[in-house]
Parts: C-alpha cells; sequence; structure tokens
C-alpha cells in the first residue's frame, strides 16, 4: 500500500480549479488569523502602559493613530517675564506624538488648532504647539489657582513599552510579582516530569518485553487508570498526605503528578518499547545482557523519541495545572505559590489591570511555547502514539 | 541558600533518589542474593529474571494503586460517609442534598451541554483544517499555529479570552474585540458576554475548542495522509468531485480516528475546571461538575457531596473507561 | 563428535497447540545443518529453542554434553545471526561488535583484538566506526556474522540470514559464507532456511521439517535423488516432481504401475508379491521425462509411454522450456533442454527412465523402496 508522502500531491492531479484553490488558501489564512488573533492581543497588550490598555482596543496600537486623549492639566512652575506670569511645558511625553487638535472646555474640545493662541478668562491666554509644548501666560501669579486643563486630539505611532515586564519580573517584593512563582513552577515541573517518565520506562519495558505472571491484566489497569479523572483523588490524597505527614509542599505535588502521570506515560512508551524490533532484543539477551543491561544500553537510547514525546506532555501539563499545585503545594503561607495560581489571584485582585495581567498571563506561556515550537515534532508523534489505533 | 539553589539541591535529590533505586535494587539482584557465578549459575540467573521484573514495576505500580486507584475507592467511602457526624454511615444521604441543589442540576446540564458541543465543534473544526491544510505549501506552518494554544495553560488561554470578551462602558472606547466588533457592526450598547445567562456557557466552550481543535486536527491529519493513495486516485478515475471524495472516500477510511478524537476530548471536557474557575468560577449559570465539586470539598468544606459529586464524574467516565479496556485486550489477543 | 543433541524435543504453546514434536537429531562438530520447510513449519521455532529464546516444552537438548534445556541463552555457547541482522542501531559496528565481550567483562586489549581479528577477515576494516544506517544490506549482514564470530561461540544459530537481501546480493552472501565455512572447519553451524537453494548449496545435511516434525533429514543429494515421502519429494527440487496415481500391475525387482490416467510407469525400486494391486502415487521430476510421439506410440500399442496428451502451454526460460500437459488434477510438467516452443498444441508422449521413476504408497506418504538405498 502506498501511502502519500507529499501533502502536494492532492494539488497535483490534472485539471483542478484554480479558483477552488484560491478559496482554500483564503479561508486557510483566515482560519489562521482567527485563531492567532487572541494570542497575538495578549502578547501587544503586554507591550501597553495602562493608559494605552484602557484607552484604545490593541489591533489599533499597531498603526498611528489620531484620537481625543484624556484632559491633562497645565503644570509647572511660575516665572516671570515681561511684567507677565508664565508657566512653560510639555504636554506629551513622547517626541512622537503630534498635536491635531486642542480646546480648553469639554464641550469644544476641538477649538483650536496647534499654534494657535486661547485668550482666557481673567487676562490669561495659552499657547500649544503641534508638538505639545505649551506656554501659559497670566497678569496675576496664579500660585495656589488650579490652572486649566487642556483636552487634546492628537496622533501617535505605535509605542511599546518594557515597563511591565520589568514590574512584574524584577521588581521584586510587590504582591504582583511573578519572578518567585516561576522558580516555583520550575522546582515543581522538573521533577515532576523526570520522576514519572523514569517510573514509567522500567514499567513500560517490563510489561513490553519481560514474561511474568499478570502481565495482561497491568496492562489493562494502565488502560483503565488512563481516564480516571483526577478529580477523584484530591480528598483521598490530601487525607493521606497528611496522615504520613508531607502535608503540603512539594515533595506532595510531585508524588500526586508522578501518579497522574503515570497512565499515558506507560501507555505510551509501552506501545513505542513494543515496536522496537524483538530481533534486537534478542540478540542482547544471547549476547548475555541481562534486562537490567537491555534496557539501559539498548532500549533507553533507542526510545528516546518516546520519552521525549511523553516529557513534553507532562513538562506542559504540569507547567499549566493549577488544580493539583493548588491542592497539594499551596498552604496558606503563599510561599509556595506557582504561576497558574499567582495569575488566577491577580485576576481577583487586578482585575481590570490588563497591562498586569497580561503581562503575567505572557511570562507563563513563553516557556510552554519554546517548548512547543522546539519540540513540536516529538509532540505530535506522542499524540499520535497515544491515540491512533 | 538562595531559592534557586534550594530549588536545584532538592530536585537533585529528589530525583537522584528515584534513580538510585533501580540501579541499587539492581546490583544487589545480580550481585548480592543471585549472582551469575558459581554451580548454581543458571539457576540464578533465571530466579533473578523471575524478580526483576517486579523491581522494575514496584514503584510505578505503588505509584498508580496509591494515587488512582486507592482513591477511586476511598471517595466513594467518603460519600456515603458523613464527617461531621463522627464519620457515620448515612448512606446515599450526601446524593440526596447534592439532587437537591438547583446548583448540582445547573452544573449536571451545563456539562452535558460541554459534552454535546465541544466534542463536535472540536472535531469538525479538526478535520475540516487538516482536509484544507493538506492542499497547501504552507499547510504545516499553519497547523503549527492552530496547534500551538495546546502549549497554553488553561489559566493563560482564560485571561487571553477574557481580554477578548472585555466589556467597557458603553460611549468609552471598546478595548475588548468582541465588543468593538459588536458595537460597531450594530451600533448596540456593549454586552457584558460572560454575564449573559445560557450563552455565557458558550464563551466559555470557545477556549476549550480553540485549545482542542489542534490536537484534533493533528491527528486525524495524519489519519488523512495514511489513507492509500490509490483509493483516491481511484474515485477522481471515476469522477469524483473533491466533495464527494471527501466525504465518500477520505472520512469513511478514518471514522475509528474520528471516533478516537472524540472520546479523548469528551473524558478532557469531562474534568473541565480551570477555564470555568479562573474565567466565571461558575457564577451567572455558568457552573460545571469539575468546579462544583471544587467548590463543594474547597470552600463549603463538605466532604460527602464533593466526594459525591466526584463519584457522578466518574460515573459519566466509565463507559469509555470499560470500552478503552475492551480495545485494548483485544489489541493484546 | 556429537555438538548438538535433539531428544524427543516438542514445543506446544499453552496446553494443545502444538508446534513440533519427538524432534530426534544428532548434531556433530563441523557441520552445517540446514533447516528447511514451508513457512510454520516450526524452523524457526526449533532454532529459538536451541537458542534458548524459547522454552522447550519435553525433551532434552545437549549441547557438548551438557543438558540446556533450562540454561539462559548466554550460558548455551552458541551465537545467532538474526533475519534483520539485529545490529542495534546506536552503536557503531565496532561497539556492535565488542557488546557481548563487554557483558562478559573482557578487557579492552582482548576486544580489541578479537574485534580486529574478525574485521580483517570479513573486510570490515574500514567500517568499523559507522553506524549500521551507514551500511549497505550486505554489509549489515556481514557485520552481524562478525558479532557472531567475535564470541567464538560452540555453535552458530542463522535464522533466515539472506532472505533480507534483493537476489544478486544474496548470491554473493551465500558464496561468502560458504567460503566462511571452511575457514573455519571446526565451527558447528545451524541454518534455517525456507529457500532450497541456499539448503541445497550450503548444507553439509538438511533437515526437512513439515507438520511439526522432521520429514526427512540428509545430504542434500540424497534428499534429491531419495525423497522419503511426496512431501521431501516435492518440495525438493524445482519445479516440484509431478505426483500420478495408479495401482501397481507387476511386482518383483521391477515395479510396474499401471497409472489412473491410462499410462505405464515402470521403476527400479522392487516390491514383493504382497504389494500386487496396492494403490501408489508416481513420481517424475520434470527433468526426468523424456518425449516421443503419441501418435506413433498409440498405433504401434507397444513400450507403452507413462504419460500422453496435448501440450497447452510452453514457458521458454532459455536453457530450458517448460510444457503443461492437462491431467486429471492440475498439470503435467515437463522439463526440457533448449527451446521447443513448437510443441505447444501438440499431442506428445512421456517416457522415464524406471532408475529415476519414485514410488509412493497412497494415503500414507510412505515410500516402497525405503529399504533399497
Amino acid at each position: 500500500m502506498r501511502v502519500r508522502s507529499s501533502n502536494k500531491a492532492m494539488g497535483s492531479f490534472v485539471g483542478q480549479r484554480p479558483a477552488l484553490s484560491w478559496a482554500v488558501h483564503l479561508s486557510m489564512l483566515f482560519i489562521v488569523f482567527l485563531w492567532l488573533f487572541p494570542t497575538v492581543g495578549l502578547f501587544i497588550s503586554s507591550f501597553r502602559t495602562a493608559d494605552q490598555i484602557s484607552s484604545s482596543g490593541w489591533w489599533s496600537s499597531l498603526s498611528t493613530q489620531e484620537q481625543q486623549r484624556s484632559p491633562i492639566r497645565i503644570t509647572g512652575t511660575e516665572t516671570q517675564d515681561k511684567g507677565l506670569y508664565v508657566v512653560v511645558g510639555k504636554l506629551f511625553s513622547s517626541e512622537a506624538v503630534v498635536l491635531r487638535a486642542w480646546g480648553t472646555s469639554s464641550k469644544r474640545p476641538n477649538e483650536y488648532q496647534p499654534g494657535a493662541t486661547a485668550q482666557l478668562k481673567r487676562g490669561r491666554s495659552l499657547t500649544i504647539d503641534a508638538d505639545g509644548r505649551y506656554r501659559f501666560t497670566a497678569q496675576q501669579s496664579q500660585a495656589g489657582k488650579r490652572l486649566p486643563r487642556v483636552f487634546t486630539t492628537a496622533s501617535s505611532p505605535p509605542e511599546f513599552t518594557f515597563r511591565n515586564y520589568d514590574y512584574i519580573l524584577f521588581q521584586g517584593d510587590n504582591s504582583d510579582s511573578m519572578a518567585k512563582a516561576f522558580l516555583n513552577t520550575f522546582t515543581v515541573t522538573i521533577p515532576a516530569t523526570i520522576i514519572p517518565i523514569l517510573f514509567a520506562a522500567f514499567a513500560a519495558y517490563a510489561l513490553a518485553w519481560m514474561e511474568f505472571p499478570g502481565r495482561s491484566i497491568l496492562i489493562a489497569a494502565v488502560v483503565a487508570l488512563l481516564v480516571v479523572p483526577l478529580q477523584l483523588a484530591l480528598i483521598p490524597l490530601l487525607k493521606f498526605h497528611n496522615e504520613i505527614g508531607i502535608g503540603k509542599g512539594y515533595l506532595g505535588v510531585w508524588l500526586a503528578h508522578t501518579g497522574f502521570g503515570l497512565p499515558l506515560a506507560i501507555y505510551l512508551l509501552r506501545n513505542y518499547m513494543v515496536s522496537l524490533p524483538r530481533d534486537i532484543i534478542e540478540n542482547a539477551r544471547v549476547d548475555g545482557a541481562t534486562d537490567f543491561q537491555i534496557f539501559t544500553r539498548i532500549i533507553l537510547p533507542l526510545s528516546f523519541p518516546a520519552l521525549a514525546s511523553f516529557a513534553i506532555f507532562q513538562f506542559l501539563w504540569v507547567w499549566n495545572d493549577l488544580l493539583v499545585a493548588r491542592v497539594f503545594l499551596i498552604d496558606a503561607s503563599g510561599q509556595t505559590t506557582v504561576m497558574t495560581n499567582q495569575i488566577v489571584e491577580l485576576l481577583g485582585t487586578r482585575g481590570g489591570n490588563w497591562e498586569i495581567l497580561a503581562t503575567a498571563a505572557f511570562v507563563s506561556i513563553v516557556v510552554p511555547l519554546l517548548v512547543f515550537f522546539v519540540m513540536q515534532k516529538y509532540l505530535v508523534r506522542g499524540l499520535l502514539a497515544g491515540s491512533v489505533k | 541558600m538562595s531559592p534557586l539553589m534550594q530549588g536545584v539541591t532538592i530536585i537533585v535529590v529528589g530525583v537522584g533518589l528515584c534513580v538510585s533505586y533501580f540501579f541499587l535494587s539492581n546490583w544487589l539482584l545480580d550481585r548480592v542474593f543471585l549472582p551469575a557465578r558459581g554451580q548454581h549459575i543458571d539457576r540464578n540467573i533465571n530466579r533473578a529474571n523471575a524478580i526483576r521484573p517486579w523491581l522494575f514495576l514496584l514503584p510505578a505500580v505503588i505509584a498508580l494503586a496509591v494515587y488512582l486507584a486507592y482513591p477511586v475507592f476511598e471517595t466513594l467511602r467518603l460519600s456515603l460517609f458523613d464527617r461531621d457526624q463522627g464519620n457515620a454511615f448515612i448512606g446515599l444521604a450526601n446524593y440526596q442534598q447534592m439532587f437537591s441543589e438547583p446548583k448540582f442540576w445547573e452544573a449536571l446540564t451545563n456539562n452535558l451541554l460541554w459534552l454535546l458541543v465541544v466534542p463536535a465543534l472540536s472535531t469538525v473544526f479538526g478535520l475540516l483544517i487538516a482536509q484544507l491544510t493538506d492542499r497547501l505549501w504552507w499547510g504545516n506552518i499553519a497547523k503549527s499555529l492552530i496547534f500551538m494554544p495546546m502549549a497554553i495553560s488553561f489559566v493563560g488561554a482564560a485571561v487571553i479570552w477574557k481580554l477578548v470578551y472585555d466589556a467597557r462602558p458603553a460611549g468609552t472606547e471598546q478595548i475588548g474585540v468582541l465588543n468593538a466588533l459588536y458595537t460597531f457592526f450594530s451600533g448596540a450598547e456593549p454586552q457584558v458576554w460572560l454575564t449573559l445567562p445560557f450563552w455565557n456557557n458558550f464563551f466559555l466552550m470557545v477556549v476549550l475548542i480553540w485549545i482542542q481543535t489542534g490536537f484534533a486536527m493533528v491527528i486525524l491529519s495524519a489519519a488523512l495522509r495514511g489513507i492509500p493513495e490509490e483509493t483516491i486516485e481511484a474515485a477522481v478515475v471515476d469522477g469524483a468531485n473533491p466533495l464527494q471524495i471527501f466525504f465518500r472516500i477520505k472520512v469513511p477510511q478514518i471514522t475509528s480516528t474520528i471516533v478516537v478524537v472524540w472520546t479523548t476530548i469528551t473524558i478532557t471536557v469531562l474534568k473541565v475546571f480551570d477555564i470555568v474557575f479562573a474565567m466565571t468560577n461558575g457564577q451567572w449559570e455558568t457552573q460545571v461538575l469539575a468546579n462544583y465539586m471544587f467548590d463543594k470539598l474547597f470552600r463549603a468544606n463538605d466532604w460527602g457531596v464533593g466526594s459525591a459529586a466526584a463519584m457522578i464524574i466518574m460515573l459519566l467516565v466509565t463507559p469509555l473507561l470499560i470500552w478503552n479496556v475492551i480495545n485494548a485486550r483485544k489489541e493484546l489477543k | 563428535m556429537t555438538e548438538l543433541k535433539l531428544t524427543n524435543v516438542s514445543k506446544r504453546y499453552g496446553n494443545n497447540v502444538e508446534v513440533l514434536r519427538d524432534i530426534n537429531l544428532e548434531i556433530n562438530q563441523g557441520e552445517l545443518v540446514v533447516f528447511v520447510g514451508p513457512s510454520g513449519c516450526g524452523k524457526s521455532t526449533l532454532l529459538r529453542m536451541i537458542a534458548g529464546l524459547e522454552k522447550i516444552s519435553g525433551g532434552t537438548l545437549e549441547i557438548d554434553g551438557v543438558r540446556v534445556n533450562d540454561f539462559p541463552p548466554s550460558l548455551r555457547g552458541i551465537a545467532m545471526v538474526f533475519q534483520s541482522y539485529a545490529l542495534y542501531p546506536h552503536m557503531t559496528v565496532r561497539e556492535n561488535m565488542a557488546f557481548a565481550l563487554k557483558i562478559a567483562k573482557k578487557s579492552k586489549a582482548e576486544i580489541k583484538e578479537a574485534i580486529d581479528n574478525v574485521a580483517r577477515i570479513l573486510q570490515l576494516e574500514p567500517y568499523l566506526d559507522r553506524l549500521p544506517k551507514a551500511l549497505s544490506g550486505g554489509q549489515r549482514q556481514r557485520v552481524a556474522i562478525g558479532r557472531s564470530i567475535v564470541r567464538d561461540p560452540k555453535v552458530y544459530l542463522f535464522d533466515e540470514p539472506l532472505s533480507n537481501l534483493d537476489a544478486a546480493l544474496r548470491v554473493a552472501t551465500r558464496l561468502e559464507i560458504a567460503q566462511l565455512k571452511e575457514q573455519m572447519p571446526d565451527s558447528t553451524m545451524v541454518y534455517v532456511t525456507h529457500d532450497q537453494v541456499e539448503a541445497m548449496t550450503l548444507a553439509d545435511r538438511i533437515v526437512v521439517l513439515a507438520d511439526q516434525s522432521i520429514a526427512q533429514v540428509g545430504a542434500p543429494l540424497a534428499l534429491y535423488e531419495r525423497p522419503n515421502n511426496e512431501f521431501v519429494a516435492q518440495f525438493i527440487g524445482s519445479p516440484a516432481m509431478n505426483l500420478l496415481s495408479g495401482t501397481i500391475s507387476a511386482t518383483g525387482p521391477q515395479t510396474t504401475i499401471r497409472l489412473d490416467s491410462g499410462g505405464t510407469a515402470r521403476s527400479n525400486v522392487p516390491s514383493s508379491a504382497a504389494m500386487q494391486g496396492a494403490a501408489v502415487n508416481v513420481g517424475v521430476r520434470p527433468e526426468d521425462f523424456s518425449l516421443g510421439d503419441a501418435n506413433a506410440i498409440a498405433d504401434s500399442g507397444s513400450a507403452a509411454a507413462l504419460f500422453s496428451g496435448q501440450v497447452d502451454i510452453t514457458e521458454a526460460l532459455g536453457e530450458v522450456t517448460l510444457l503443461y500437459l492437462p491431467a486429471e488434477n492440475g498439470r503435467i510438467i515437463v522439463k526440457l533442454p533448449g527451446i521447443h516452443q513448437g510443441l505447444r498444441g501438440q499431442n506428445i508422449a512421456l517416457y522415464a527412465d524406471p532408475a529415476k521413476v519414485h514410488i509412493f504408497l497412497a494415503g500414507q506418504s510412505l515410500l516402497t523402496y525405503k529399504d533399497h538405498a
């Protein structure tokens, strides 16, 4: 049976209609756009200031925007010049913002052109240039009095900042910090990935290539446990951990993740190991190797693709887990919080602060995304091994 | 000691202990208890080979027994007892109490709604995308991008979609894309999507569909490629159009894969917790079983009803469990 | 000296599935014995039982005078070459050959000497540091053989070692194995194949396996010339021997059989008077027929032909021509040297030298001339 080797084969039939092919291209482009849009939104928002996020949708930040800005009150130190009291300053912190129109009343926010001078009450006047520099003059000292507000319409080019990341990652002490949670997540994830692989690899080899009574029952049990919802395990295991004195902590969460990850790990690895050529293993047996030597010197090196597949699964699953960490790890002190939990906390306390939420969320998903794109080949292979029969 | 060093130490010790178990136990077996030398060499080797499988299996079997098998029975027991009355056996009282709560029925109906919608749409989208990308030179890039949400945590996805659903008061600029489009096209007041009863369930489901479609697509795409080219060529020669080829030639040949994808997503849906927990926490009539259970266990501190809810989830999974085991046994033979 | 001795060896899976029964065989040191038989006859199972990869259900297996039924493979002093070569894909050629020696805790110097020596014999020196995937099929097979030689075993076991090679390479490698055997006259080899050409060319003795047991053991030409039963007769030789049913019409030092198809066969196989009228099958190899003109015979009525009929298909292979004549069950095949395409559609009469006509008792597959050899 010949299986298609190239994905272009379908396109190579004679007489295919080009219009159809264009429709395929366009609809796929649309779907990809649809799928990416939400994530890109988060990514871009994490580089915007709180003001920018709340004043415009993130999609408009990619192009130069002309928009009405929130009113700015004139401030500055007063100096005397030719008998006038003068305040000078600049409306915008960025050089790139260009003033299009301005006004001093909320009813007519676009009353004046840049460079024009507005005559205000009580002998005061205000001039604002296109770059946002202003000159305010008055006949009497304005000390102690409120200076006027300015309404502006200005165009600004795309503008991004790393301040959110700095705040979330490096300003250590604030309660929004993800730094500790980041470290804790690693501490949870690495052993919780390696230990089940280790246990599962040995068990999978035994189930694949060793002869012993009860083997097929064990295999069936693994398949059955594959679908047991971990929700069932929460209370009994929390009780169990308290009884044996582990309580809440890293050890407990590692063990829990090990237990929950094992069925899939054993299943995947056994399927892979069974597919290794029998001759190689028998040859090693004839060569005098014990099963332990066969496992460490031959099976393990040859099973690398399957080990990598499961490692990625388990890494993603543990890294992204919220439930197990909340139940088995995080105690009242909050010293051992992980990133998913920190984000949930932030959703509660900082629900409207999208610059913080977006940045925190992006910090938590950047590592899995890297792993995903670098190791995608193994991830796909593992998925196929796990579900296609 | 810095937290980093501390973390590294914990990691090294934990992993090291596990590795040394395997090496030490096998070393003891081969060198001390049943050495491969002396006059009983053949007997020793054969006995060592009979014992070794259990050395290999021991940690995994213990972990599976303690962390998955035992909890099933313990949860069943807990659901029949009451903690407040000194662990008295109370029969089905916990279940009765649970069935009398409207929140439970809300969770159950919502869960069934999820079961109907999410596996179906994820599989259909997955199949559609798998078929469309199959013809494209940039198909692999497209698939990779659609597959990407798979790597994102449910919590991260919740944040991403909350931004999409964000609502600002009428008259101000909408920063959530859904409201921006909605107000632009309909001119109506912006909606707080996640608080619209019934419909908000679908806004939550979108998140899971967004994540699971990639999974379905990857597997179905591989299945489509596994279809023998000859059958398609034969259909082309027979004059079938692309739609007919897809529905009459390709889909029937990958039915078993479609079923596998469907059931896998079904199991995921039954366990869905994080999305609801992070986005609405079950308010506005979006409760689901897993979150209902979590609520009972850790907020109301009612282990009895919580366990009863867990047993309901188990009950829903059981047919799939049996089906899986039967299939696996068939394969072993 | 007997190196390998099987006594009443049998193999069952579960309680009822019998794969092999009552295998009795002695293999001497320095012998190359080939197990041959149709697929599913248990020849590979027998080899794997000798190797220790399958449990022996009954009987005893002795290697070098020691009962090894319960020995793990590594203690039996055997080496095995697999059909798929079974090279460790993640190890270089050198590491592949060194693996068994390392497990046996041999010194580095010893290992190096053994490998260099074998690499020279098999001309593997340029490839020692390559991975198996960088080698051609023939080279891989040589590495697999080299890996077994390095261990210096008492018995070499080959499990269809050539069947993964293409036709040309198979012939070349077959010759190499024959040469190798000559270089190591003291080593004992057991070789499993389904290819009768390999069996005929390589073997000192051939063991034909059929129906879970040994059908015949003997030197290659002995099996060709004196097959013990219909199975061996038809298995050895290509195209297979023709079988024609009939009854014995005359007994004595020569036997005459009246064939059901009307012809008469004479064989040098003697028969006792008691055999008169017995139903038998007459076997004649396609290459043992000679040709006569059917019409002429029919007229004269003398010197009756063995078979006469019309040629319905001819296949010209160049050096020989195959003729097919319809008979009551199937076709009679005749192999004539040279080119005879003109015979298609002709009526011909077939004769055979009585020395080359075999007789098998119908229904029992037993040969009447068994004691005659």
